[in-house]
């Protein structure tokens, strides 16, 4: 059998070996770590494992998902499984769809300087600087839009000089977008009524009662769509 | 990337792809349905069920990794507590921090209950935040929920308890409206139009979607509103036991500071379980689509307390986990693809199953391609899989229409050098959801009075399989009904001394069983993983 190729990593400058075939988040619990902090969903959705790491011999900062992200031989990774940012407290039936609520619990949107290290640092490879620029405009739908993969792992507001919290922002904008911007669905209402009406209390009580050959003869000959 | 090999296997789906476009793979018979389930499904597979020794289900069939977590000794049976202090005192305790331990905490607090969230992880590391495809709701014309109960009966076998499935059907439309009242960015048409589609086992198309991120979008979208209603929520910290009142009557939890290893004791005069399902026990070792934090701890706590199990005998096997790349082995491949028209095909690029039956089936239909008829593709580690022919939804919807429908996905694969939109997705069933749960009522509670469960945690709504879209549905329904029953009648409790005397009581059970608990304790909070079988494969 052939030998599983190995890799040296080095966990907060620790050394290990481990397979190269691995992700970040294995490698680690491979190296021993029992994961508390830093390991979520385990399938790229949650953004709890923000990992920063550098390739010895590059300059450049790199980021990823531990638990989407291979390892790479010589790779010096951290974990930013939090950062501190403040959140707005908000009654979304009180705001507007506007630049101004935007710029009411987040004024730092405006101090962006255009460096796109929000962009650059994004592990699902939002354009955030874009969406931020959307939300100066007061584009609610394209800002929405734009950052609705955002996991909000939190890696870009530890990139930025102007100290934005962009993944709030875009949360406030995809808030204001589905409440406010967005049409209202006529027949989600019309059958929010129907069922306070109790139109459908009847035929569910009657279905209730009935046995299971009753029921099995109904579901096998229903209609499909 | 694809190997060569792997290539060369891809070229006879793209041979046989233009032949099966538009065409009808005929549906499976009730008969040849249950002569699938029965050979290849995994709940019938008995070597991997054990039965119950000792508690109220005593003599029920469970899975063997469930079953050795049961037959365990409590993890704080040596540590020193003063259940007279209070390091919290409070209305309502909700433990779990998913959607279904939010819509409570939001629920409860509304009627003005003060509430503690506390959750292991960070709040929102949860099932729902991984659900892709979709949300139940009959909310259309052609729709209704009397139809929607059919379908939920149906697809549960006829097992399913009628008044919670009636819950369910019947909410369903007022949770759509409350999650548009709360900013939910559903998929819509210009007119505002929910955009729904089919799911496995549905007879209208009643699902409805936020792109791929369903649930995400929901799980963000309370989060956000639970933390701007300001219910306190704590992180990191598991409830490790639930305590009861002298009458017997739930009064709280045992928690415990994962960070700091502290432990700390909670009066609450109604308990809500929210912790979710047990995918990381790794049942029959198949790979999971579920959460880190997905260990079964509320079924532990709970039964300890004597509340009544149900419907643990079967177990939800995704169809469609992914077989490759390695790295991501077990991730869901989320229903939506087959809901678009992806269909499954074998090694000969033959279509086998019809795209949507329903998961129990779809999962015995592969199980028995790969290891009946020795009909998979096999992966350079040594993994078995079907195709799911994701590139024929361009030519059913269009170019463009993989990115546009399913982005979370072509990132994932993109993510691996694997182009979903031109190339298909290898698959094989993964361990996804546990049908059953805690037995509850309507209203969420179970026997042991002031003691509810909502979300996968909680059983008896699906019977023996669930249906796509009606989980992260049920989260919502009895987060909802659990939150407002108990925010409703907590002031009428009048609590007594606190006790673990349960506790004490099942182990002596155990003894006199003669149950050797060899160690083990329970609840396991997290699973530890070491990856040595790496070294094992080829490389």
């Amino acid at each position: 059998m052939p030998q599983v190729e190995m890799v040296d990593i080095y966990i907060m400058g620790k050394k290990y070996s481990v397979p190269e075939s691995l992700t970040i988040m294995d490698a680690m619990e491979f190296a021993g770590y029992q994961l508390k902090r830093g390991c979520g969903c385990r399938a790229g959705f949650c953004g709890a494992c923000g990992t920063v790491y550098r390739i010895a011999g590059d300059y450049e900062l790199k980021v990823g998902l531990a638990c989407q992200t291979k390892v790479e031989a010589d790779m010096y990774l951290a974990q930013i499984p939090f950062f501190p940012a403040v959140k707005g407290v908000y009654d979304l039936d009180e705001l507007t769809p506007t630049a101004a609520s935007l710029a009411r619990y987040y004024p730092e949107i405006y101090r962006c300087i255009g460096c796109n290290s929000c962009t650059n640092v994004c592990p699902q490879d939002l354009n955030v600087m874009q969406y931020v620029a959307y939300a100066q405009r007061g584009d609610i739908a394209r800002c929405a839009s734009e950052s609705f993969d955002c996991v909000m792992c939190g890696l870009c507001a530890s990139r930025c000089p102007a100290h934005i919290a962009q993944y709030f922002v875009g949360i406030l904008a995809r808030r204001l977008h589905g409440k406010h911007v967005l049409p209202r669905a006529d027949h989600v209402q019309q059958r929010y009524e129907e069922i306070e009406a109790g139109t459908f209390d009847a035929e569910l009580d009657d279905l209730m009662n009935k046995d299971i050959e009753e029921l099995k003869s109904l579901y096998n000959n229903r209609d499909i769509e | 990337m694809y190997t060569p090999q792997m290539k060369e296997l891809i070229k006879k789906v793209e041979e046989t792809r233009p032949q099966r476009v538009g065409v009808h793979f005929p549906r499976m018979s009730p008969e040849d349905k249950q002569e699938v389930l029965k050979k290849y499904h995994p709940d019938f597979i008995e070597a991997g069920f054990s039965e119950i020794t000792v508690g109220v289900n005593k003599g029920d069939r469970v899975p063997l990794e469930l079953a050795t977590l049961i037959d365990a000794r409590s993890c704080i049976e040596n540590v020193e507590l003063d259940l007279d202090q209070y390091d919290y005192d409070v209305d309502v305790l909700v433990i779990g921090g998913g959607g279904a331990g939010a819509a409570a905490a939001l629920s409860a607090q509304e009627k003005g209950a003060d509430v503690l969230l506390v959750t292991k992880l960070r709040f929102g590391d949860a099932n729902t935040m991984m659900a892709q495809g979709g949300i139940q709701a009959a909310d259309k014309p052609s729709d209704s929920p009397p139809i929607h109960y059919l379908d939920v009966m149906g697809g549960g076998h006829y097992h399913n308890v009628p008044r919670l499935v009636r819950a369910l059907v019947n909410d369903a439309p007022i949770v759509i409206k409350w999650l548009e009242d709360l900013g939910t960015m559903f998929d819509k048409e210009e007119d505002g139009t929910m955009v729904t589609n089919h799911g496995g086992g549905t007879s209208r198309k009643r699902m409805h979607a936020a792109r791929d991120y369903t649930g995400a979008e929901i799980m963000r979208t309370l989060r956000d509103e639970t933390l701007n209603r300001g219910v306190k929520v704590i992180e990191f910290t598991a409830a490790v036991e639930l305590l009861l009142d002298e009458d017997g009557k739930a009064g709280g939890a045992v928690l415990y500071n994962l960070e700091t290893e502290e432990y700390q004791v909670c009066r609450a005069k109604k308990v809500i379980f929210a912790m979710g399902g047990s995918g990381r026990l790794h049942y029959q070792d198949f790979p999971t689509t579920n959460h880190y934090g997905a260990t079964g701890d509320g079924l532990i706590m709970g039964y300890r307390a004597g509340a009544k199990l149900a419907f643990l005998d079967t177990i939800q096997y995704h169809p469609t986990g992914a077989a490759y790349p390695p790295q991501i082995l077990g991730l869901l491949v989320t229903e939506a693809v087959r809901g678009r028209g992806a269909t499954f095909l074998n090694i000969d690029g033959e279509q086998f199953a019809y795209h949507l039956e329903t998961r129990d089936v779809a999962s015995a239909a592969i199980i028995r391609e790969c290891v009946g008829r020795k009909k998979g593709i096999t992966t350079p580690t040594g993994m078995v899989g079907v195709w799911l022919d994701s590139p024929l939804i361009e030519l059913i919807h269009g170019e463009g229409a993989v990115e546009r429908m399913l982005p979370a996905m072509v990132r994932q694969f993109g993510r691996f050098g694997i182009n979903i939109s031109k190339e298909p997705m290898l698959i094989y069933p993964t361990l996804h959801y546990q049908n059953g749960g805690l037995l509850i009522d309507e209203h969420g509670e179970t026997n042991v009075e002031n003691l509810y469960v909502a979300g996968e945690n909680a059983g008896g709504i699906h019977g023996r399989n669930r249906l796509m879209g009606n989980s992260l549905l049920d989260i919502l329904v009895f987060g909802r009904r659990a939150g407002y029953h108990a925010g409703e009648t907590y002031k009428d409790v009048k609590l007594k001394k606190l006790t673990l005397e349960h506790v004490k009581k099942y182990h002596a059970e155990l003894e006199k069983n003669g149950v050797a608990t060899g160690g083990r304790i329970s609840p396991m909070l997290l699973p530890r993983y070491t990856h040595r079988e790496v070294l094992e494969q080829e490389a």
